[in-house]
């Protein structure tokens, strides 16, 4: 067999390139997002550009668990929560020892601060940073096999609820852990603690706070890029077929030899590790973190994402992922559809129409729901209620109108291009995947 | 004895009180082509279920070339070359039937996961052997032109071709067919006759074959043995079993009782 894959083998200087290309392609994208787009919507608007990147990366990790695999966690948070707990405490407690004070030390990519920043792109305090987020992600993995080794014995809401109790074990402990330190102070026992000790000290039920900032549009979308590269990547791949094969059916899948404990913890690793990693950013955003927000509340809000995206679907976890976000924001002040609303609806209607152009539902639900939200604004003003007191009441109901209309989710297991027509999926011709032209029979 | 590929010897195993199959032997030379056949719930799956460790059997060896399988996982024992089929079709229903057949070839071709997210260059070689193989694999089975459809979406027929394009994918040495006509029409079992013949010369392998129908059975089956209540009632060649008075009592019951 061996003999045979080998003449598959392509050379590494075509191999290199075709390998790193996202790479490169998301840095400049997130470059782009931080330098270009980020100014020009706001304070507000680049908040919500980083919650969203947030929530992607734990959408989509979770998908790699619910969606590919089929296991049932909802526990999310708690790696999440890990991931930002070492981050802060790294970052925080790391700048005291590294800088003597608490203080933003990073460079241009890094800068979240108001006003012209002057200085260089990347520091030191750039790569405490990156490394803080890299530990979390490492932390939250081992959580991850950890958490996954009880997935071997258990499947379906058993499953879920091991998880479940994971999150709120992860809670518990965190909330019980002693006071920060308030290293200012010149506390005199505090230069005989060790940076292991040290970071044991996580606030308790009052959260972890003061820790610099430097979670800007940047890196939280280089690491959603990233992300993405990665998952779809594994999707693609025979490891991801082998996640789906049991999903679909275990045994089967063993029968092909599919080693389905190791697939099972795997896939909980691999999705713990981007958890943790939005954990990190999470954290240091504000440069704070409450193990109290990401209770499981904040698991199940990742599960609805991956649920309404389709189960197994990376893109549409992503969309529902941003249209969760945002949704609940604007709805605060529902904006008029007039005119960039009706704009993007006429595009998205186009692009139906060119695709499949044979189906009506998908026409029809974008015209219900321009209508529902016109109608739902004009009810609001005439009755003279504000609509922001029933947003939340008002997002729980679009959940179940789009779980009723399309129960596979957005996407069901597929991913947005698989709707294109195959002859615009130009990549797949030159993916890894496709055989070269005269290969040997 | 030690020429045969898969060696079975007195595995049984019980449910609680149920003797669901008891001191059960075989001998499957390479290249043979045999028959196990009985009356519904003589223990025919089960037997599967013990060679393909999804059940480990209370007493017995399995050996697959020369070497001890029972108790092992079912994984490994698919790694060490036994393949099958389900009576039940277990098909991965939402993959393609491309991806289908793929999973059963990527036991051959592994890779980890660090060369998966970085497309390494053994990533690649793999991936592209895996899909080239499984493109011959489904022409062969005729079903390259259905290879983008899902798996799920298939006609009964198919699927049943599938399920045994997808196991032959594994590369085995043995492979277990379990009811491989079940629900097709009589000119699908005519062409499901040819496969599995042609498979065998094909891809050298041995085959054994749970089926009721019974001229499948008697016309492509070299050897054929018969279960009752768990029990191996007779064993030979087809004209051989056809006259036996314990597989006619079998299956239609004494006369006059």
């Amino acid at each position: 067999m061996t003999s045979t894959t080998k003449q598959f083998r392509p050379a590494l200087w075509t191999a290199l390139p075709r390998a790193l290309w996202p790479v490169a392609v998301s840095v400049v994208f997130a470059a782009l997002l931080y330098f270009w787009v980020a100014p020009r919507i706001g304070g507000f608007g680049a908040d919500l550009l980083v919650n969203s990147g947030i929530a992607i990366i734990l959408a989509t990790s979770l998908t790699v668990v619910n969606g590919f695999t089929g296991q049932f966690s909802i526990g999310h948070a708690g790696f999440m929560s890990l991931g930002g707990y070492t981050a802060a405490t790294i970052v925080y407690y790391g700048s005291y020892r590294l800088f003597g004070d608490f203080d933003f030390h990073g460079g241009l990519l890094s800068w979240t601060g108001a006003g012209a920043f002057v200085g260089p792109l990347l520091t030191k305090g750039d790569g405490l940073f990156v490394i803080a987020c890299l530990c979390g992600a490492i932390v939250a993995a081992i959580a991850g096999w950890i958490v996954g080794l009880p997935s071997l014995r258990l499947r379906g809401d058993y499953l879920a609820i091991v998880t479940l109790g994971f999150g709120e074990i992860v809670r518990v402990i965190i909330q019980g852990t002693p006071d920060q330190l308030d290293v200012t102070s010149t506390d005199p026992g505090l230069g005989d603690l060790s940076f292991p000790q040290l970071l044991t000290h996580l606030g308790g039920a009052l959260g972890f706070s003061g820790a610099p900032a430097y979670s800007t549009v940047f890196w939280v979308w280089l690491t959603v890029a990233l992300t993405l590269v990665a998952i779809i990547r594994l999707k693609q791949s025979s490891y991801g077929r082998a996640l789906l094969s049991v999903r679909e059916d275990e045994i089967a899948a063993a029968a092909m030899g599919v080693n389905i404990t190791k697939y099972k913890v795997r896939a909980f690793v691999f999705s713990a590790f981007f958890a943790g990693a939005a954990g990190g950013l999470y954290a240091l955003k504000v440069g704070t973190i409450n193990a109290g927000e990401l209770a499981f509340q904040k698991s199940f809000d990742i599960v609805i994402m991956v649920v309404l995206g389709g189960l197994g679907s990376v893109s549409g976890a992503a969309l529902a992922a941003v249209i969760l976000t945002l949704l609940p924001e604007l709805l605060r002040d529902p904006p008029s559809l007039w005119p960039w609303g009706l704009v993007g609806a006429a595009i998205v209607a186009a692009l139906i129409g060119l695709f499949a152009p044979r189906k009506r539902g998908p026409l029809l639900t974008l015209v219900g729901v321009c209508a529902a939200w016109e109608l739902m604004r004009w009810g609001a003003a005439r009755a003279g209620i504000s609509l922001s007191d029933y947003r939340m009441v008002i997002y729980a109901l679009a959940l179940i109108v789009i779980m009723c209309v399309r129960p596979q989710g957005l996407f069901g297991v597929r991913e947005i291009w698989d709707y294109l027509p195959q002859s615009w999926q130009f990549w797949r011709s030159t993916s890894a995947i496709a055989a070269p032209a005269g290969a040997p029979a | 004895m030690s020429d045969a590929l898969l060696e079975v010897e007195n595995v049984s195993i019980a449910f609680g009180g149920l003797k669901a199959v008891q001191n059960f032997n075989l001998s499957l030379p390479p290249g043979s082509l045999y028959g196990l056949i009985g009356p519904n719930g003589a223990g025919k799956t089960t037997a599967f279920n013990l060679l393909t460790g999804v059940y480990r059997p209370d007493a017995g060896v399995v050996r697959l070339g020369g070497r001890r399988v029972n108790g092992k996982r079912p994984y490994k024992i698919a790694r060490a070359g036994l393949a099958r089929t389900f009576q039940n079709i277990r098909l991965f229903g939402e993959l393609s039937v491309l991806d289908n057949v793929r999973v059963g070839c990527q036991m051959r071709h592994p890779h980890g996961l660090w060369s998966t997210v970085l497309r390494s260059p053994g990533y690649v070689a793999a991936e592209r052997a895996i899909h080239h193989h499984s493109l011959e694999l489904l022409e062969i089975f005729g079903l390259q032109d259905q290879s983008l459809q899902q798996a799920k979406n298939l006609p009964y027929g198919n699927q049943r071709r599938l399920e045994i394009a997808r196991a032959v994918a594994t590369g085995p040495k043995v492979l277990l067919l379990d009811e491989p006509a079940a629900g097709m029409n009589p000119r699908e079992k005519i062409e499901l006759m040819n496969l599995i013949r042609f498979i065998r010369e094909k891809f050298s392998l041995a085959i054994l074959l749970i089926e009721h129908d019974m001229t499948l059975v008697m016309n492509v089956c070299e050897q054929i043995t018969v279960l009752d209540h768990g029990e191996i009632i007779a064993r030979g060649s087809p004209t051989e079993i056809q006259s036996n008075p314990k597989v006619i009592e079998a299956y239609l019951g004494q006369p006059d009782a």
